[in-house]
C-alpha cells in the first residue's frame, strides 16, 4: 500500500500552490512577450513546467536518504559541469552560464548546483554530534560552499554564486553556531568587503553603486532599477490590466519575462496582484517550513530548510531589486522567470520537500 | 514504482552511518526561520506599498513620459497668389530636426552638433533660448536636412544613440527665383527674442516662424496655420507603435494679391543692374498692379534660417538690399512735384491759365540767382508750356507767388507728408515743408527763398515713389484718391478720399502731363503708339542738404532721375512711378514706366481678344465692339 500512502501524503497544497504561482508566471510571459521574438515563451514554459511535474515525482522517489549518500558523487560531477562550462559555455551577452543541448535547449548547470549543494551540506551537517559547530567543521563547510561558488562567480554569475551563501548559512544556523566563531566570520567578512569588491566586474560595480544612488546614472547602469521603479509605480493600486502596461509592453522595462518578470507583473496587476502573489510565495515558503518542522531526522530537516533558506533569498534579491530595494544581481524569480533550468531545479527541491514528507513516518 | 519506493525505504533503514534522528533542537530556530521570513515579506510589501499606493501618479506620469512623444505637426502656410491666381510663393516639403530637451545629455551636442553640420556654439546658444520654455517642448534646430543628415538621425534612434532628436515634416517657404517682389512678399523666419519680448509678438512662442517683412509680415494671421500636435506611443528604442492623438494641423489659407505678375517681370526686367524703385498702381481703385525696389534680396536665404555671414552681407551693403526703395526711399521729388505746384496756384488763385513768365535761363529771388535747367532759357513760358518743357523759371515764379503754405496744403491734399496706408509694414512717410513744420522742426521762421527750391520740387521736401504714383493717380483721376493696396478683397472696400478740387484747374495739370510726352516735351521716351500717355519727368538732388551737396561725396554722386506717368490720360487704368537712383536725367526713367504701361494695355488686348475669340466659338461671330481702351485722339 505504500504507493496509495505515497500519492496520499504528498504535499498537495504545495504543489498547487506552486502551480499557481507558475500559472501566473505563463500568464506574465505571454503578456511581456507578445509580440516579440519571445512570443513562444509562454508555450514553452508551459512545457517546461510539465517537464518540472515529473521531476517533482522523481524527486520525490528515490528515498532522500539515498540522495544524501550518493550527495558527494553529484557535487564533483556537477564541479565538473561547472569547469565545463567554463570552457564549453554558449556565451549570452558577455556571460558563459550554459551549455547547449540537443533541441535547442540550454542548460545552466548553476542551477542545479544549488540541488547538489543542499543535499551535501544536509550530508555533512547530519553526521556531526554535539550541539555546536567546531572551527574545523566551518572550514570545510565553507570550503564545500565557496568551491562552487568561486565557479559561478567566473562566469560571471554573482547573484547565483551568492544564492549559495544562504544554504551555507542557513545549515551553520540550525546546526549552532559558537559567538566566537560568528564574531570571527563577521570580522572576515567585513575585511573580504574591500577585496571582494576589488575582484568584481566593472559593471558589477556599477550596479552596486547605482543601487546606492539610482539617479547618477539614469540612462547607464541605474536605468534598469529606475524603469523597473516606474513600472511598479505606474500599476498603481489595480493595475493596467493584462497586456496593458506600457513599460512592459514598450520595452522600457528589461527582460520583462525573466528578471524583471515581477516588475512586469506589478505594473499589470497593481498592488492588490502584488499582494496576492506574495500572499502565495508566503504560503509556498510555510508550507515548506512545515514539512521540515515534520521530518523524521536531522537530514530531512536539514534538506528541507535548505531549500526553505534558497527560496526566500530568491524572494528577497529578486523582488527586492524588483522595487530598489536590493542591488541589480540578475536573479531569476522562482517559479515565475521564464527558463528551464530554474524551473527545473524548483520542481526537483518541491520534489525533495515531499520527499522528506513523504518519508515522515518512520518504519 | 511502489515496489522501488520500499526497496529504497529498506535500503535506507539500516544505514551505514548513523544518521541523528533527533530534529527537536532545530524547532526553534525553524520558527526564527518564519519570523525571519515574514519580515522579509512585510520589507517586500512596504516597498510596493511605497511605489504603488504611496505615489502612483509620480510614477504614472513618468512612464507617461517615457512612452508618449508630442510631436509636432507643423501647418504649412498660405499660398500667395499674383491676381490671375498664378503662384508666387509656395511651400515644399523638408525635414526638419527636433530636439527633445527632456532627453538631452549635455555631453551629445558635440556630437549633434558635428554629424548635422551644425555650429557648436550657435545650437548651445539656441537650446539657451529655449530654457524658460517646458522642458517637455522640442525644439527644432535644423531644417532642411539633407539625405545624409536624415540618415545620421535614422542611424542613432535606439536608447544608446541620440533618442532625443526626432525628424518631423514641414513645409518650407519656396520664393521665387530673381528676387521677384522679394520686398513686397517679405522672408519668414523664427521669432526672435527681442521680438518676442515685445508686445506686438505676444502670441508667439519661441521657434515660430513669422512672417518677418513685407506681405508676409502685414498677413501673417492669414497666411500662418495653425499647426497640430501627433502624440504617439514610442518603444524604447524610439520607433512609433501607435498614434494615440492626432490633433491636425490646420494649413494657413492662400492669398491673392493684386501684382500682375506680367507687369511685374516687365518692371524687374526694366530695373535690371539699375538702382531705383518702380511702383504700378490703378488709380480706379487702389490697387497695387507692380512693385519692384533695386536691389534686392533672395528671400530664399531667410526661408530656412539664414547664414549669419549671409546676414552680415545684406546688412553691411552700402545699397541696402533689404530697404523696399518703393515705400521707405524718401527723395526730393524734382520737376515730378511741379505738377502739384502748378495746381495749388491754380487752386489758391494765384496764377491763372493766362498768367505768363519770360525765362531767360534763370531768375533771382530775395537776392539769390536760382537757374534754369535750360541755360539759355525756354523764352515766354505759360502753364502748358511750363509743364511740358519743365521749366524751373516759370515755376519758381508759381512758387513764389503760391506761397509755401497753399503748395504745402495741396501737397497734403495730394497724399504727400504721410503714409498712404498700403498694406506693408514700415512705410515712410516723406516730408512736406511749410512754415508751420519748420517751427515745428527747427523752431525756426520759414524764408521765403526757401519755398524757390520747394517749387520744383527739392528743398526738404521728399516723397517715396509710391506717394508719387499714388498723388499722380488721385490728380489724374479728377481728384479722388483710392488707398493703394496689395491684397484683393480682404476686408470691406474702403471709400476714396475725394478733394474738392475744380475739375478744370485739374485737367489743365492732366493736359500739361500729355504734352510733356506726346508733344515734344521731357517725357518724349515714354510715348506709346495709339495709347495716351501722360507723365512727368523729375531729376532731383540726391541730397537735399546743401552741407553734403558741397562735399566731395555730394560731388560724386549722381542725381536721381523720376518719371511718373499714367495712361490713358481722360480715364486712367494704370499709374507708374519710377525712381531710378544716379539716372541722372528724368528722360532715363521715362522707358521703364512706358515699358510697364505698354505691357499692361497689351495684356489687356491679349485678354480681349481670347475673350473675343472666346465668345465667337460659343455665340458665333460677333460684330467688332468698339474697344472702350482705344487711345483717344
Amino acid at each position: 500500500m505504500a504507493r496509495y500512502r505515497s500519492l496520499r501524503d504528498f504535499d498537495w497544497p504545495l504543489v498547487v500552490i506552486a502551480l499557481a504561482i507558475c500559472a501566473m508566471g505563463i500568464l506574465q510571459i505571454y503578456s511581456a512577450t507578445i509580440g516579440t521574438v519571445w512570443a513562444e515563451a509562454w508555450w514553452r514554459q508551459c512545457l517546461f513546467v510539465g517537464g518540472g511535474m515529473v521531476l517533482l515525482w522523481l524527486g520525490a522517489s528515490l528515498d532522500y536518504h539515498t540522495l544524501i549518500n550518493q550527495a558527494p558523487v553529484y557535487y564533483w560531477a556537477s564541479m565538473g559541469g561547472l569547469v565545463a562550462v567554463l570552457f564549453l559555455g554558449k556565451e549570452v551577452s558577455g556571460g558563459r552560464r550554459w551549455i547547449p543541448l540537443a533541441g535547442g535547449f540550454h542548460l545552466q548547470v548553476s542551477e542545479f548546483v544549488k540541488v547538489v549543494l543542499i543535499l551535501l551540506l544536509a550530508r555533512y551537517l547530519a553526521d556531526l554530534k554535539g550541539d555546536r559547530l567546531q572551527a574545523r567543521d566551518l572550514l570545510k563547510l565553507g570550503a564545500l560552499t565557496a568551491l562552487p561558488a568561486v565557479l559561478v562567480m567566473k562566469q560571471p554569475d554573482l547573484g547565483t554564486a551568492l544564492s549559495y551563501l544562504p544554504i551555507l548559512a542557513m545549515g551553520i544556523f540550525l546546526a549552532g553556531l559558537r559567538w566566537q566563531h560568528a564574531a570571527a566570520m563577521a570580522l572576515v567578512g567585513l575585511l573580504a568587503l574591500p577585496l571582494g569588491w576589488h575582484f568584481l566586474k566593472d559593471y558589477q560595480k556599477a550596479r552596486l553603486v547605482t543601487f546606492l544612488d539610482p539617479s547618477r546614472d539614469p540612462r547607464g547602469a541605474g536605468y534598469q532599477v529606475i524603469q523597473s521603479q516606474i513600472a511598479v509605480g505606474a500599476g498603481g493600486m489595480w493595475g493596467k490590466g493584462v497586456t496593458q502596461g506600457s513599460q512592459t509592453q514598450l520595452r522600457f522595462l528589461p527582460v520583462p519575462h525573466t528578471d524583471f518578470i515581477f516588475s512586469a507583473f506589478a505594473e499589470e496587476h497593481g498592488f492588490v496582484g502584488v499582494v496576492v502573489m506574495l500572499g502565495l510565495y508566503f504560503l509556498l515558503l510555510m508550507q515548506v517550513v512545515q514539512n521540515a518542522q515534520m521530518a523524521p531526522d536531522r537530514a530531512g530537516v536539514y534538506v528541507v530548510m535548505g531549500i526553505a533558506a534558497l527560496l526566500l533569498f530568491h524572494l528577497l534579491v529578486n523582488i527586492g531589486m524588483v522595487v530598489g530595494r536590493m542591488p541589480v544581481t540578475g536573479i531569476p524569480l522562482p517559479l515565475m522567470s521564464y527558463g528551464g533550468s530554474s524551473i527545473f531545479s524548483w520542481f526537483l527541491m518541491l520534489g525533495l520537500v515531499n520527499n522528506v514528507r513523504l518519508r515522515r513516518f518512520v518504519n | 514504482m511502489s515496489q522501488y519506493l520500499n526497496e529504497a525505504d529498506e535500503y535506507a533503514a539500516p544505514a551505514k552511518r548513523p544518521l541523528r534522528d533527533d530534529p527537536k533542537p532545530a524547532g526553534g530556530r525553524i520558527a526564527l526561520f518564519q519570523y525571519l521570513a515574514l519580515g522579509v515579506f512585510l520589507f517586500l510589501i512596504s516597498g510596493f506599498w511605497q511605489l504603488q499606493v504611496r505615489n502612483p501618479e509620480f510614477y504614472s506620469e513618468r512612464a507617461e513620459r517615457n512612452s508618449i512623444k508630442a510631436l509636432p505637426v507643423l501647418a504649412p502656410r498660405g499660398k500667395i497668389l499674383d491676381r490671375d491666381g498664378r503662384v508666387i510663393v509656395d511651400n515644399h516639403s523638408s525635414f526638419s530636426l527636433i530636439l527633445s530637451r527632456e532627453h538631452l545629455k549635455p555631453e551629445h551636442v558635440p556630437i549633434i552638433a558635428a554629424g548635422l553640420n551644425l555650429d557648436r556654439g550657435e545650437l548651445e546658444r539656441r537650446l539657451y533660448r529655449f530654457r524658460s520654455r517646458p522642458r517637455y517642448e522640442p525644439v527644432i534646430i535644423k531644417e532642411e536636412l539633407t539625405r545624409a543628415e536624415i540618415a545620421f538621425v535614422e542611424a542613432h534612434r535606439d536608447p544608446e544613440g541620440l533618442p532625443e532628436l526626432e525628424l518631423v515634416h514641414a513645409h518650407r517657404r519656396l520664393y521665387p527665383q530673381n528676387s521677384l517682389a522679394a520686398h513686397v512678399i517679405g522672408y519668414v523666419g523664427e521669432v526672435s527674442e527681442a521680438e518676442l519680448n515685445s508686445p506686438e509678438f505676444i502670441r508667439y512662442e519661441p521657434g515660430d516662424v513669422i512672417g518677418k517683412a513685407g506681405i508676409e509680415r502685414q498677413y501673417d494671421d492669414h497666411l500662418r496655420g495653425v499647426d497640430g500636435q501627433r502624440q504617439v506611443l514610442v518603444d524604447n528604442l524610439g520607433r512609433e507603435r501607435r498614434v494615440i492623438g492626432f490633433k491636425e494641423a490646420t494649413p494657413g489659407r492662400n492669398l491673392q494679391l493684386t501684382i500682375d505678375l506680367d507687369l511685374q517681370v516687365v518692371a524687374e526686367l526694366a530695373m535690371e543692374g539699375r538702382k531705383g524703385a518702380v511702383v504700378a498702381l490703378d488709380p480706379r481703385n487702389g490697387e497695387v498692379l507692380a512693385m519692384v525696389s533695386r536691389p534686392a534680396f533672395d528671400p530664399n536665404q531667410f526661408a530656412g534660417r539664414i547664414r549669419s555671414e549671409d546676414w552680415k552681407l545684406l546688412v553691411s551693403n552700402p545699397d541696402n538690399p533689404l530697404l523696399n526703395r518703393a515705400i521707405q526711399a524718401q527723395l526730393a521729388p524734382g520737376s515730378t512735384f511741379k505738377p502739384f505746384v502748378a495746381l495749388a496756384g491754380l487752386e489758391s488763385g494765384a496764377i491763372d491759365e493766362n498768367f505768363r513768365v519770360r525765362c531767360p535761363g534763370g531768375a533771382s529771388f530775395y537776392g539769390r540767382y536760382f537757374k534754369c535747367w535750360v541755360k539759355q532759357g525756354h523764352g515766354v513760358v505759360d502753364l502748358h508750356k511750363g509743364l511740358v518743357q519743365s521749366c524751373d523759371v516759370f515755376f519758381y515764379n508759381v512758387g513764389n507767388r503760391t506761397g509755401i503754405d497753399d503748395i504745402a496744403r495741396y501737397a497734403e491734399m495730394a497724399g504727400f507728408g504721410r503714409k498712404t496706408g498700403i498694406d506693408l509694414p514700415h512705410e515712410a512717410e516723406g516730408v512736406v515743408p511749410s512754415s508751420q513744420w519748420k517751427m515745428r522742426q527747427f523752431r525756426q521762421k520759414w524764408y521765403a527763398g526757401e519755398t524757390i527750391s520747394v517749387a520744383i520740387g527739392q528743398g526738404a521736401l521728399t516723397v517715396t515713389p509710391l506717394q508719387l504714383a499714388y498723388a499722380v493717380g488721385g490728380l489724374a483721376m479728377g481728384g479722388v484718391w483710392y488707398r493703394p493696396h496689395l491684397v484683393k478683397d480682404l476686408g470691406r472696400r474702403e471709400p476714396p478720399r475725394i478733394a474738392k478740387i475744380n475739375p478744370e484747374n485739374a485737367s489743365k495739370v492732366v493736359y500739361g502731363l500729355y504734352g510733356v510726352v506726346n508733344e515734344g516735351g521731357t517725357g518724349v521716351r515714354a510715348r506709346l503708339p495709339g495709347i495716351s500717355v501722360c507723365g512727368k519727368t523729375g531729376s532731383s538732388q540726391l541730397a537735399s542738404n546743401q552741407a553734403l551737396k558741397s562735399s566731395k561725396l555730394g560731388q560724386l554722386l549722381k542725381d536721381n532721375a523720376w518719371f511718373v506717368g499714367f495712361a490713358p490720360c481722360e480715364s486712367p487704368e494704370i499709374v507708374v512711378a519710377a525712381l531710378y537712383e544716379g539716372g541722372e536725367h528724368g528722360y532715363l526713367a521715362a522707358p521703364i514706366v512706358r515699358d510697364v504701361i505698354k505691357a499692361y494695355f497689351d495684356k489687356k488686348s491679349r485678354v480681349a481678344a481670347a475673350l473675343v475669340a472666346e465668345n465667337t466659338r460659343r455665340f458665333g461671330p460677333q460684330p467688332a465692339p468698339g474697344a472702350p481702351w482705344a487711345a483717344a485722339p
